[in-house]
């Protein structure tokens, strides 16, 4: 089966600020539609390598990349990339839920409207479409205007990732979206994954083996800011090229 | 099963020099609060409360007295510089957590917090000597030839300018009350939890959009509480203003007029207030204006605790 390349990293190096060697030399591919997860302990560099597929990195000063990121075959690294539209093009979802101080409606509609969306039709079709998509309208639709701060945590987080959908990025971005969330959201979310595919490449950092193992279809495992293997999910976890990954997925560090 | 803990003497003698410590503000509170009631009795007694909030007399002659007049210049005063001080304040505070770069942060609070320590004589000083001719020779005529001559506005740039009235006092005013608005803005925009910008960036914002409709919705309750509180202390303000307000107990449509505050009768009356009236008037004058601040204070504590208590989870 052949599989088109939605992002590819290239000999990419990463310093923060104060030359802090972040990332060393990444290379691996990220095919469209499917689930890749990045493991690896604490400090590895997974959610560093995460945050520069969307160029987070660039809020702060002084951060450097060096090498090659490849987008749909054009270089997200270079100087003219126009980190708005990037952005807008690859969605990211973060660690602890992150509703804005407005209600329901506005957090989805805010992506919409920043891409010039006003009719209030068109908004509406597409905040429903957006939390149907991620399985949170049946539990909001009677209370759109509510601040978002009313939902729980697990919903709020579901709002969240709506939020990122609505803008009908290619790419989302998870930064261990379910570490904050108890066992039932998680589970909601990890099924949401695997219906999201359909229509966007997921790329998700996680600290939950299991995790990798029960959603993604590729697994990179990083360490000290190296890959140290990169392949399909079902022979990271069952029959790992590298000593160094076996003794982390079977749990012997970590 | 009760037990009897045996409390250790230095604890105990400890606990109660704290708590006799912390009693003595409440004591302190009551008992200023029962001297402006106790003195201004006698006003109480003579010019009910309505009339002496309505009456625009101020005779010390025919020993008739009434609040509004002062009431009326401490309210312009107060609202015309939060006017001037509030924007200025705002984009200070936007300037330093989210434009400036790192290494000007540092000096900017500092000259923020500076200006905050300068003590209010010397703001009544400068603005006697150096703001007050400033104003009655270059910027008051130029309003009075500009806006002095648009319908609906111009009455309040009527008069000669002299530097000495209500625009003046609002200026040094609002320059005293800036670093106050500014640093409790710049606390609250701080509130704003990265990760909820990040979030915003990530959609696709730029940075003013995420100032814009992130950073200031999100602290908007801690920015109007430190509005509050510099009210307050514009209310209360006496020495910056005594200078260049001209004490005069009129009211008067233009902004080029002499007036009066309540803090300025008080500080200018007491030492010819030679009637028991006279006297017990001031006192009255004075426990409106601990009820005004205490109204202020009050509201903006109810702001700022809400706040705090909305984000901070």
């Amino acid at each position: 089966m052949a599989e088109s390349i939605e992002l590819e990293v290239k000999g990419l190096d990463f310093h923060y600020a104060g030359n802090i060697h972040a990332l060393k030399k990444i290379n691996l591919k990220v095919y469209k539609n499917t689930v890749t997860a990045l493991i690896g302990p604490s400090g590895c560099g997974k959610t560093t390598l995460l945050r520069c597929f969307n160029r987070m990195h660039d809020l702060y000063p002084k951060n450097r990349y060096e090498g090659e990121l490849l987008f749909q075959q054009q270089n997200i690294l270079d100087k003219g990339t126009d980190l708005i539209t990037l952005r807008s093009r690859i969605g990211m979802v973060f660690q602890k839920p992150t509703p804005f101080p407005m209600s329901i409606f506005d957090n989805i509609a805010y992506g919409l409207k920043l891409k010039g969306i006003s009719k209030k039709s068109d908004l509406s079709e597409k905040v429903e479409h957006a939390l149907k998509h991620s399985a949170l309208w049946d539990e909001v639709k009677d209370k759109l205007n509510a601040s978002a701060y009313e939902l729980s945590g697990g919903q709020q987080q579901r709002l969240v990732i709506a939020r990122a959908l609505a803008v009908n990025p290619e790419v989302l971005l998870f930064d261990e979206p379910t570490s904050a969330l108890d066992p039932i959201s998680t589970a909601k979310i990890e099924e949401l994954t695997e219906t999201l595919k359909k229509d966007v490449t997921i790329v998700i950092v996680t600290h939950n083996m299991q995790q990798a193992a029960r959603i993604s279809d590729w697994t990179g495992f990083l360490m000290l800011g190296e890959l140290i293997e990169y392949d399909r999910t079902d022979k990271i976890f069952t029959a790992p090229s590298e000593k160094l990954t076996e003794d982390y997925v079977t749990g012997r560090f970590g | 099963m009760a037990r009897t803990v045996k409390k250790n003497p230095v604890d105990l003698v400890f606990s109660s020099v704290t708590a006799i410590a912390s009693f003595t503000v409440i004591l302190f509170i009551i008992g200023i609060l029962y001297v402006l009631m106790k003195e201004s009795s006698l006003a109480i007694k003579q010019f009910g409360v309505f009339r002496f909030l309505t009456s625009t007399d101020w005779n010390p002659v025919t020993e008739s007295f009434g609040a509004l007049t002062n009431i009326y210049g401490t309210a312009v005063t107060t609202i015309l510089s939060l006017v001037m001080a509030v924007p200025i304040a705002i984009g200070i505070a936007v300037f330093v957590t989210e434009v400036s770069p790192n290494y000007l942060k540092g000096p900017i609070s500092i000259a923020i917090e500076l200006l905050a320590a300068i003590p209010s004589i010397i703001y009544g000083m400068w603005g006697l000597f150096t703001l007050s001719p400033i104003m009655g020779d270059y910027i008051e005529p130029f309003l009075k030839k500009t806006l002095g001559t648009i319908p609906l506005v111009n009455f309040l740039f009527q008069g000669t300018p002299m530097g000495i009235d209500l625009l003046t006092a609002s200026v040094i005013l609002s320059i005293m009350i800036i670093p106050f608005t500014a640093s409790i803005a710049r606390d609250s925009f701080n509130l704003t939890p990265d990760v909820v910008k990040e979030s915003a960036y990530a959609l696709g914002s730029t940075h003013w959009e995420v100032i814009k409709d992130v950073v200031l919705p999100y602290s908007k309750l801690g920015v109007f509480g430190g509005v509050v509180l510099s009210l307050g202390r514009a209310i209360g303000e006496t020495m910056a203003v005594a200078f260049v307000l001209g004490n005069n107990h009129r009211i008067t449509s233009s902004l080029l007029d002499a007036a009066a505050t309540i803090t300025v009768t008080l500080a200018n009356e007491f030492a010819e207030a030679d009637k028991d009236v006279y006297m017990s008037s001031l006192f009255y004058l004075a426990l409106v204006l601990f009820v005004m601040s205490f109204i202020t204070l009050a509201i903006a504590k109810y702001f700022l605790v809400k706040a705090e208590r909305k984000y901070s989870r």
